[in-house]
């Protein structure tokens, strides 16, 4: 519902309804200018523009850029659509369609699609992941899917991310964490982790841009966990953040001591664990809460990592909610740079250009 | 609203609301939804004029998303090909500049509350933001070279005129004294009574008693100069002072520059009537637009509209505004407004609610209907005290979940409201649609969250019954991962444990592997159903090479087996069939042999 997903590549956005329908979701280019170009008080230039958009058939779930010009698009019909957006003459059209990449029991049924919930690329690699738990491996250009692991997962499979090239991550409805290795033939997973306590489902996972034991999921309770994958099956740290599902955690991906999340409850937050709190100045917590809180280690390591780190002096870390009015839902964000992205269900789409200002 | 008659056998054709499936107009409804929150939000932290200061304020921003949409949808119009869809954008836009006119008429007269004074001139500003047929003619003459000589000059003197701007009036005025110097000095006459002609004042420079007295001197100062026949020379000059004097009939010669009796209105009041009060407005406006229409034509929609908010009457406003518009918006939006300002007496319907609650009622309704601004009517339902819980209760259930997250979505705005029976039942669809796919660990999910032990205790069996069928288990991923969960159902517990079983068999951990097995019996962890399977699963344990039940142990299996056969009746046991026979009397065989042997094992005493 409103706005579902938004994808940043350098200076498009790519943006969609994510509305449930037979009628009008869309996929639309929005153009936000030159990244660099700052007005004279650091006011962003005008709004983003309309550039081109396409129909879309059922709910866009989740979206990634493949390449500059190429979109991988999860659909709740389970179809997985790569749109190409042709800059010379700013339209979009569908350029490869892998139909019914997820389904239930009877693929050739009407109603036989199940919803395609995740979507990761690394050029030309695309692994999806949906409701039916199902894990499919395709290739950008390949008609057949290079590798599909039915029944993967007793549960829905809600997110999925790349660990390494060769190693995917996934989160699924009975709160665990599994790691895949597709270079083996076996369908079974390399390794599972799961939460503590409740099996709270988890939406949404990243990895640490430059650390890869370091992962952060969110869950249907809106904590946040923080997950050493060379040790142990139980995450490092759990924090209390959201009070509703958070959809989707993205650490900075240059600037990875900060990671951003969003949820339900229509905030979005920024943490940042980049400073301890003596060195930051207070008047640069702008709106919202600002709160303080220690990770909880038990595991002795010497690991660089803020977010690992046990140290109760430095660990401190700063927490910001970025949106000061909340109402609905926020769905969607991406960052690149020092521009954040983020859509929320009142289908609009808010761009902040100057994050670290 | 007319009721169907129930004697009569009709066929209705029901229509959905077409209004909200408009792309542009679902600006209008998303950004409206945010002022309308903002405005419940914002208690009355203040009191008085600031407090008036912010609901204007409010009111301004309704128009300007209307105005915002108003673009976007005549932005549409003009790049439709299609002539219906042009047309259709076309008349939204009409709609969209009629609603605007009449919220900026109710803002001024009851929002702001204007009184004599400031009155006119913010009538005078409404006039020239909606009065615009004539934008075109006064481009087209202020453009060309020589306007004074462009034969459509003096229709935009008289319009300038009409609508009191003066400026304008008198610069073009000097451009006709510098082309035609025989008329310099009416120029200058009507140039300098132009001038001078007093104003309210929005601030507080002038009471009206003063203002009024200076108009007094003024109006005869005009007077004088026509009755001399000072412009007599120049009939359009002549036309404009009898104008600037308040001469009705000379106002009305220009009935095609004002186009509408409204404008007619605020220019007859300008030059008759300038500190015309609140209250007075009714005569005035009645009396115009019997003048203007002269019984040629009857007042539309619009005008009957127009004509009951100069007469204060709100609720007549309300009424007609509901029956000419085909959707609730406006009229949703503007009565919640109003009843801010405290204008509305809370007279009850005849079904109990007031009228700002129906008809946020009925508009929120209608959200319901659409794919996805069911989100937005939420709010509003919830701001409703009388109903609007019994009516969420109902819509949110109707709402139709094809993903996952849509179903999520909704719970999360049932448990933020405590309606528990809507999120159990929620979860027992999706647990169901889940379970008819065979994701059975998505409806083990389903049923954790809605704390459903009923359904969790199906979902073992399923995989029970799986188990017997298949001679394994499937999705171990899931049953060998419960966690807490587990204690959710006795069923649940039950798989997580007969799981643990197989495992610690697997590893060859029997003597812990038996005393699992045991428990599960003698706990009554395990259905009755079950324990056939069970013994028949303690086999193998029984006829190992090293005696792993104790005799404690051995007699508990033993009194399992008999209290499962002494169950059934005899009937029962003449239908059972050779097999579960066979079954019983290897059980009892193997039960009777591990007796013998643990207790000659027991009994021998260890060599020292």
């Amino acid at each position: 519902d409103g706005t579902s997903c938004v994808s940043v590549c350098a200076r498009c956005l790519a943006k969609s309804d994510g509305v449930i329908s037979i009628q009008d979701n869309r996929i639309s280019i929005w153009s936000v200018g030159d990244l660099g170009n700052v007005g004279l008080n650091g006011e962003y230039q005008g709004e983003p523009q309309l550039l081109c958009d396409i129909r879309h058939n059922g709910d866009v779930m989740d979206m990634q850029f493949l390449d500059q010009e190429r979109i991988v698009v999860a659909s709740s019909t389970g179809n997985v659509t790569i749109f190409r957006h042709h800059q010379n003459n700013q339209t979009l059209s569908a350029n490869q369609r892998w139909e019914k990449a997820h389904y239930h029991v009877d693929r050739d049924a009407s109603c036989g699609g199940a919803a395609c919930t995740g979507v990761i690329c690394s050029n030309p690699e695309i692994v999806t992941v949906g409701e039916d738990g199902r894990i499919n491996l395709f290739r950008a250009d390949q008609k057949d899917a290079v590798r599909t692991i039915d029944n993967a997962d007793s549960s829905t499979l809600h997110a999925v991310t790349f660990l390494r090239t060769t190693e995917i991550l996934t989160v699924n409805s009975i709160g665990q964490l599994k790691i895949w290795d597709l270079r083996q033939q076996r369908n079974e997973p390399s390794q599972i982790f799961s939460l503590t306590g409740d099996r709270v489902p988890l939406h949404c996972v990243d990895r640490h841009p430059n650390q890869q034991h370091i992962v952060a999921t969110g869950g249907q309770d809106g904590m946040l966990s923080i997950w050493d994958i060379r040790q142990g099956t139980m995450p490092v740290s759990l924090l209390n953040a959201h009070e509703a599902e958070m959809w989707e955690v993205h650490f900075h991906p240059s600037n990875p001591d900060h990671l951003f999340t969003c949820s339900e409850d229509g905030s979005l937050w920024h943490w940042d664990t980049s400073t301890s709190v003596s060195e930051k100045p207070s008047f640069l917590h702008q709106g919202g809460r600002s709160t303080t809180y220690f990770s909880h280690n038990t595991i002795n390591q010497s690991v660089v990592s803020a977010w690992l780190s046990n140290d109760p002096t430095k660990d401190r870390m700063e927490i910001t909610n970025l949106i000061p009015n909340q109402t609905l839902s926020v769905n969607s964000l991406d960052i690149l740079g020092p521009c954040l992205v983020y859509g929320t269900d009142a289908e609009a789409i808010y761009v902040n250009r100057h994050l670290f200002a | 609203r007319a009721r169907p008659d129930p004697r009569s056998s009709c066929v209705f054709v029901v229509r959905k609301d077409q209004d909200i499936y408009i792309q542009t107009l679902r600006k209008l409804f998303n950004e409206s939804h945010g002022i309308f929150i903002g405005l419940q939000r914002s208690e009355e932290e203040f009191a008085g004029k600031s407090r008036k200061t912010q609901l204007v304020q409010v009111s301004k921003n309704y128009r300007s998303v209307i105005r915002a949409c108003m673009e976007d949808m005549h932005q549409a119009a003009v790049s439709a090909r299609d002539p219906a869809l042009h047309s259709q954008y076309s008349t939204q836009v009409s709609i969209l500049s009629a609603m605007e006119l009449i919220w900026n008429l109710c803002e001024i007269l009851f929002v702001e509350a204007a009184v004599a004074g400031p009155l006119l001139l913010r009538l005078l500003d409404w006039v020239r933001l909606h009065v615009c047929d004539v934008d075109n003619m006064v481009r087209e003459v202020l453009s060309s070279e020589n306007p004074s000589k462009h034969e459509l000059f003096w229709n935009v003197v008289d319009v300038f005129v009409l609508q009191g701007r003066m400026d304008e009036a008198r610069h073009l005025l000097s451009k006709e004294a510098s082309a035609n110097p025989t008329s310099v000095n009416m120029c200058r006459i009507l140039d300098d009574l132009m001038k001078k002609m007093p104003v309210p004042s929005l601030g507080n420079t002038q009471t009206l008693t003063e203002m009024e007295l200076k108009w007094q001197h003024w109006h005869e100062e005009c007077q004088r100069y026509l009755q001399d026949g000072t412009f007599a020379s120049n009939s359009h000059m002549e036309s404009i002072c009898k104008i600037l004097l308040g001469d009705e009939n000379a106002i009305l010669e220009k009935k095609e520059l004002m186009t509408t009796w409204y404008h007619f209105l605020v220019t007859r009041l300008l030059y008759s009537h300038p500190t015309v009060k609140p209250m007075e407005l009714r005569f005035y406006a009645q009396s115009s637009m019997d003048l203007f229409l002269g019984g040629e034509s009857s007042p539309e929609p619009l005008d009957t509209i127009l004509m009951a908010a100069f007469e204060f009457e709100l609720h007549q406003v309300i009424k007609e505004c509901s029956i000419a518009l085909s959707n609730w918006w406006f009229v949703a939006h503007l009565t919640d407004l109003l009843d801010h300002c405290k204008l509305l007496q809370s007279h009850n319907l005849y079904f109990g609610s007031n009228m700002r609650e129906f008809l946020l009622l009925e508009y929120a309704s209608g959200l319901f209907s659409h794919y996805s601004l069911w989100q937005l009517g939420v709010d509003y339902f919830d701001h409703c005290p009388e109903y609007g819980r019994v009516y969420l209760e109902l819509h949110i259930e109707r709402i139709p979940l094809n993903t996952e997250q849509k179903a999520l979505k909704v719970l999360r705005i049932c448990e933020q409201r405590q309606m528990h029976e809507q999120v159990r039942s929620i979860c027992k669809i999706m647990a169901m649609k889940a379970l008819r796919n065979n994701r059975l660990g998505s409806a083990l999910s389903w049923s954790i969250r809605a704390k459903d032990a009923a359904f969790a205790t199906l979902i073992s069996d399923r995989f029970l019954k799986d188990y017997c069928e298949k001679g394994c288990f499937s999705d171990l991923d899931l049953i060998d991962n419960l966690g807490p969960s587990m204690l959710l159902s006795d069923r649940l517990t039950f798989l997580g444990k007969y799981r643990e079983f197989h495992r610690l068999y697997g590893e060859k951990r029997f003597s812990e592997a038996a005393k699992l097995l045991l428990m599960l019996m003698t706990a009554h962890i395990a259905p009755c159903s079950f324990w056939m399977t069970l013994l028949t699963d303690a086999l193998p344990l029984l006829e190992q090479k090293e005696v792993i039940f104790s005799a404690e142990q051995t007699y508990e299996l033993m009194r399992c087996l008999e209290d499962l056969t002494a169950g059934k009746s005899d009937k029962q046991k003449f239908q059972d069939d050779d097999v579960e026979t066979m079954k019983v009397e290897m059980l009892r065989l193997a039960l009777a042999r591990n007796l013998a042997r643990v207790i000659v094992k027991e009994g021998t005493l260890e060599g020292s």
